[in-house]
């Protein structure tokens, strides 16, 4: 075989995964999205996506996941910014890291208990003389959960951009007389925006389609896109509609990306 | 300065605290004998003599453990090849377009993953079960393996082939004798993050499993939506020690990269 002929081999395994695993999928789903339920073509399903209920629902989807994604970034921000100043920072990072390496679900599973009435949760609010609250099935029980399960991918893409920043520009930035606060604002901040678009992509992104979340611990509280999905191709069997909610959070899936711009490329794996 | 330290020293404890307590949670109680996840009354063993002596579990986790070694094992030959056809894409244009493809699914969330992947078994008339569960797993490990081997790939140093073509090696040779060889830490760590990658999945599992077959997400989920059972407690417990092992072995590997992979400080 020539050279030429072997680079062109390696293309047909590859393209051929493409075309099945990632170009038809696609395809199979905007198709099936102008399907009725007895497989007749129809615009149905993209009317009924302007009826309120659905628009209430996607409106409640993007603001639990733009309130996850801020709460992660509050917390995650300062974390990153001090685990870079620790003295053992790749063992802080590789705690960070560990917790990432159990099952969503058990982590998901573990605040059924902690939460619950007799929860640790709850006997420290006790002890804290706030009395027992229903945590559980909640708004707040659902971004707390999500919070914690999102962190690690809003800390490591920060703590790499924060890694990257040239130490000696603090130094130049404080000789000059800019107080902690100002050199934080005017040369950290900013020089590490790329690592914060990153995290927040990598956190907006699945914070839109959780459905485990919301089923095991917000009840059916909190109805996102993610559990419409789920909902429609698995209990009602509407497809149709699922493949409509799916093409829509695509496209806003889309939309984000290019809005925020190539920020994922600083916080990749 | 010594201010702040301190400060932070304390901030990162509290959220290290609150990572940790669930999972240390999990397994405190996992001993309980009282069968709930509070007033812990005494140690028992119980939980996990019932996790050992169910009958359902053996067969998921063995149905978990093969389709992880077959997924990645298969991902990673593909994600190789894959990595080969985008790196000597000679056109820059296409180059990009191909990582686009590629990375489509790893941008994109589980539930539209394992929604149009029941949608292409339905149509191509798959039965969902172990094919379906192990197509799709292979499906979205490709692009991490791709991903993970490309960057190493473009390092290495083109005089390194010329040399080896000099010297008279065949395209077969050169692969197997040099390019391979050079390739080997990120191609084990691409088949580490793939391994991890399937025994995680949860979301495009539960898609595509249809009756009968189950993973052991797809079970801790079943169980989890029935309330609390510490039976579940244990089985966590023992697959966290399971995962710190697996977590052991992928750092020695990575290490003898002379590298981590896929943490923070990738240059």
């Amino acid at each position: 075989m020539t050279e030429r002929a072997w680079r062109n081999w390696y293309l047909i395994p590859y393209g051929i995964w493409l075309v099945l695993f990632v170009v038809a999928p696609i395809v199979f789903l905007v198709y099936e999205s102008f399907l009725d339920l007895d497989g007749h073509w129809t615009l149905s399903n993209y009317k009924s996506v302007w009826t309120p209920i659905y628009l209430k629902m996607m409106a409640y989807s993007f603001w639990y996941a733009f309130l996850i994604t801020l709460v992660s970034l509050l917390i995650g921000y300062p974390t990153a910014y001090w685990l870079t100043k620790t003295r053992h920072k790749q063992l802080w990072l590789l705690l960070l890291i560990l917790p990432m390496w159990v099952n969503l679900l058990l982590k998901v599973y573990a605040f059924l208990g902690l939460f619950g009435t007799y929860g640790l949760a709850n006997a420290l609010l006790k002890a804290l003389g706030v009395g027992p609250r229903q945590l559980l099935f909640t708004d707040f029980s659902f971004v707390f959960v999500s919070v914690y399960i999102f962190i690690p991918f809003m800390v490591l893409p920060i703590f790499n951009a924060l890694e990257e920043l040239p130490p000696s520009l603090v130094d130049a930035a404080r000789d000059l007389g800019a107080s902690a606060w100002t050199t934080f604002r005017r040369v950290v901040f900013p020089l590490t925006l790329g690592g914060v678009k990153a995290g927040c992509q990598a956190v907006f992104i699945p914070a839109l389609s959780l459905f485990m979340i919301t089923r095991l611990v917000a009840g059916n509280r909190v109805i996102t896109l993610g559990t419409a999905i789920e909902q429609h191709f698995l209990v009602t069997q509407n497809w149709g509609m699922g493949a409509t909610i799916a093409v829509v959070l695509m496209i806003a899936m889309a939309v984000i990306v290019v809005l925020t711009g190539s920020g994922r490329k600083e916080g990749s794996r | 300065m010594k201010r702040t330290h301190w400060w932070g020293r304390v901030y990162l404890l509290a959220v290290f605290a609150v990572m940790y307590t669930p999972i240390v949670y999990l397994m405190y109680y996992s001993f309980n004998s009282g069968g709930a996840m509070h007033d812990f009354q005494s140690f028992t063993l119980k939980w996990y003599r019932d996790v050992l002596s169910d009958d359902r579990l053996p067969i998921i986790v063995l149905n978990t453990i093969v389709i992880a070694l077959l997924s990645a094992a298969v991902a990673t030959i593909l994600g190789v090849i894959g990595a080969l056809a985008i790196y000597y894409v000679k056109r820059q244009r296409t180059k990009n377009a191909l990582l686009a493809l590629n990375n489509v699914l790893i941008v994109s969330p589980d539930v539209i993953i394992g929604a149009s992947f029941l949608l292409l078994f339905t149509i191509a008339g798959i039965k969902l079960g172990f094919t379906s569960v192990l197509l799709s797993h292979i499906a979205f490990s490709v692009p991490i393996v791709v991903l993970m081997v490309l960057p190493k790939l473009e390092e290495m140093s083109p005089t390194l082939i010329d040399a080896a073509r000099d010297l008279g090696a065949s395209h077969w040779q050169v692969l197997s004798g040099v390019v391979l060889p050079f390739l080997a830490p990120s191609i084990w760590a691409g088949f580490f993050m793939a391994l991890t990658y399937s025994l995680d999945d949860f979301a495009v599992t539960f898609f595509v499993t249809g009756n009968g077959f189950s993973t052991l997400s797809v079970e801790i989920y079943s169980r989890a939506r029935q309330g609390i059972s510490l039976s579940i407690n244990a089985l966590s417990t023992l697959l966290f020690l399971f995962t710190m092992l697996l977590v052991i072995g992928y750092y020695v590997l990575s290490r003898k990269g002379g590298r981590l992979y896929g943490i923070g400080g990738r240059k």
